[in-house]
């Protein structure tokens, strides 16, 4: 074994490990913590990348000394490894972002644990990545909630007690019922590793025993990842959740931490599920329907809003359905499509909610259209970086936003007819609706102002925060313009990740 | 059927616990009855899970005395995990409680809906003041 293919597990341990020191240590000292652990991260995911896509082939890691179907054990392959890239990186850029909001936000005696709480973030999403073990994915998805729920209560405003009391309780819904079907899914297999319990399944369904139980498993899992993924219907705590808490921590939630929950869902769709069990279908057929419906009402929603930074949070409903349709269309291109837009909707929605904050901030705090007028002008990186990511959203060529789209169009080309015509439908619905709600904060924040209007008073833009939004500006033309080789890794990475 | 049910009345029991618990936490007002229901959901869980990890007839898994044969123990992986979903669970229900008291002291009441009137009614007037300062036609 080579040093490379210790790197999932060191980043894993090293992320913990930044949290616990971080206890001990002021403000300043867990943000350089902090920030040397995910550069550390990125750079062995990076190589961990480099060595899985040479070979194209996966490889399990065992932690402890029991092998398999005893030992616990985490799996690393091109697709996993691309994942930790990008959330590494999504998680430095979107920090660096709000790294002067969080000083400002924040009470200096409490920065500390805001490390750590994104500390434990980024080591329960790798953990989730990698897992090859249901109960360590469940014990990692708890972890992710609480740390969630710190970040959400990050700013000391009455308000967030509310957003973090809803998001708990929905969450923890979906904890219960993961917990659940997880206990069912031991009882009939007797095995809590992804591969041996996949094997026990296709001896049952082989048999044909076991049916009804093993729907309503897989009913229970989706329906739990779906609620803590924010899957329409189960959206409602998204908006309040994303919209009061400091900018790092939004960018943070709404790129990342919906995203573990729909790998880890991808993971027991292809790992744990026999393609040949008629649960398979029923799941796809669901996650297609809500999936539509999240297109189109999530966009509808955000034009209702007038507040800026919600309307990013509904926004966020509405490419979770984009993510949750991919699946749905039950192809391999499907799901190629919905992995890319994890990726995508990431750095879009952490560009989106980066500049928002610049926006906002020099319109006297506050995110409405009347506030915003001319704020383009006021705050100029930000400007860009919002204008930029909205036509990402929308689809404008040469930007990351568009590949999705595109690769959404083609995989459903590959479904059947009916599905085809009602993902083509959505697409161009939900496209139209993300133009009308993006385009009009776009217009209203270079709306002509008085000249005095359009400098900013009092306001300095700190130059790490431009820094990091235009590394997300470059980051988003990047995967516009060369999405193959990132495309090819994911196709690879998703068929060796069965 | 009848059979089933007797034989599997563990089970029973701990579905129609879990479906308690998940209708307290999702449906009660009362954040401190929501947490008490959330509590009773995992618990339902870990009844199911120890249920489901005893045989009757077998020892614990301790070994002693020289009995090597595996098919006389239980599995311990069962109570293992339930050990480590009480640990989280444990962790969650402290987190709640310590956002209860917060909620509890900026509105003084543990009733959520309550809170979620209090809220709405505060937005309600901040809309308000928007549509007045916003003046129609002024913008695209």
């Amino acid at each position: 074994m080579t040093l490379v293919q210790n790197f999932p597990f060191f980043s894993i341990i090293l992320s913990m490990a930044a949290a616990i020191v971080s206890f001990v240590l002021r403000g300043r000292g867990s943000r350089c913590v902090h920030l040397a652990m995910v550069t550390a991260v990125l750079a062995m995911s990076a190589a961990t990348l480099g060595c899985t896509a040479a070979t194209g082939e996966s490889y399990t890691f065992m932690m402890g000394h029991y092998p398999a179907p005893w030992g616990n054990e985490i799996r690393v392959g091109p697709l996993e490894s691309a994942m930790a890239l990008c959330f590494s990186l999504l998680m430095l850029l979107s920090v660096l972002g709000g790294l002067a909001h969080i000083e400002r936000d924040i009470p200096p005696s409490k920065v500390n644990l805001f490390y750590i709480q994104l500390d434990l973030m980024l080591s329960s999403l790798l953990a989730l990545i990698y897992t090859n073990d249901l109960f360590t994915a469940y014990v990692f998805i708890e972890i992710c909630t609480i740390a969630a729920c710190g970040l959400i209560m990050a700013r000391r405003i009455g308000r967030v007690y509310v957003s973090a009391v809803r998001y708990m309780v929905m969450s923890l819904v979906g904890s219960g019922l993961f917990l659940i079907g997880l206990s069912l899914l031991y009882a009939i297999t007797g095995h809590l590793l992804m591969s041996p319990a996949k094997q026990a399944l296709a001896a049952l369904v082989g048999q044909k025993s076991s049916a009804v139980p093993l729907t309503v498993i897989f009913v229970l899992l989706t329906v739990s990842l779906g609620i803590k993924s924010g899957l329409y219907p189960f959206h409602t705590w998204i908006p309040d959740a994303y919209g009061y808490t400091t900018p790092a921590a939004a960018a943070v939630l709404s790129s990342l931490v919906c995203k573990g929950y729909i790998l880890l869902l991808v993971k027991l769709m292809v790992r744990v599920l026999p393609a040949a069990s008629p649960a398979a279908g029923r799941i796809t057929d669901v996650l297609f329907v809500l999936g539509v419906t999240g297109m189109i009402w999530g966009s509808v929603d955000a034009i209702r809003e007038r507040d800026v930074r919600r309307m990013t949070a509904y926004s966020s409903v509405a490419q979770i359905g984009y993510i949750y349709m991919g699946l749905g269309l039950g192809t391999q291109w499907g799901m190629v499509a919905a992995m890319f837009h994890v990726i995508s909707h990431g750095a879009m929605k952490a560009l989106l909610f980066i500049c928002t904050a610049g926006l906002t901030e020099v319109s006297g705090g506050r995110g409405d259209r009347m506030a915003l007028r001319g704020a383009g002008y006021r705050h100029r990186i930000a400007g860009i970086g919002f204008a930029i990511g909205s036509m990402s959203m929308i689809g404008i060529p040469l930007l990351t936003g568009f590949v999705s789209k595109y690769t959404f169009a083609a995989a459903a080309t590959g479904a059947a007819p009916r599905r085809m015509v009602a993902a083509w439908i959505a697409l161009a619905v939900s496209t139209t609706l993300n133009a009308v709600y993006f385009m009009r904060t776009v217009l209203v924040l270079y709306t002509s102002v008085e000249p005095s209007q359009r400098r900013a008073k009092d306001y300095r833009p700190s130059r790490i925060e431009n820094a990091a939004t235009i590394g997300l500006i470059l980051l988003n033309i990047a995967l516009g313009v060369a999405s193959p080789p990132v495309l090819e890794t994911l196709s690879r990475g998703l068929a060796v990740f069965g | 059927m009848g059979a089933s049910i007797l034989t599997n009345y563990e089970e029973i029991g701990a579905v129609l616990l879990f479906v308690i618990g998940l209708v307290n936490l999702l449906l009660q007002p009362n954040l401190v009855k929501k947490i008490i229901g959330l509590d009773i959901m995992d618990s339902a869980v870990y009844l199911f899970l120890a249920a489901k990890g005893y045989i009757a007839g077998r020892a614990a898994p301790i070994y002693t005395g020289g009995v090597t044969d595996a098919s006389l123990y239980i599995n311990p992986i069962p109570a293992g995990l339930v050990l480590t979903g009480i640990v989280v669970s444990v962790s969650v229900s402290a987190l709640m409680m310590a956002l209860t008291i917060c909620l509890y002291r900026q509105y003084h009441t543990l009733n959520l809906d309550e809170i979620m009137m209090l809220l709405r009614r505060q937005e309600a007037e901040q809309l308000q003041h928007l549509a007045a300062e916003e003046r129609p036609g002024d913008l695209p």
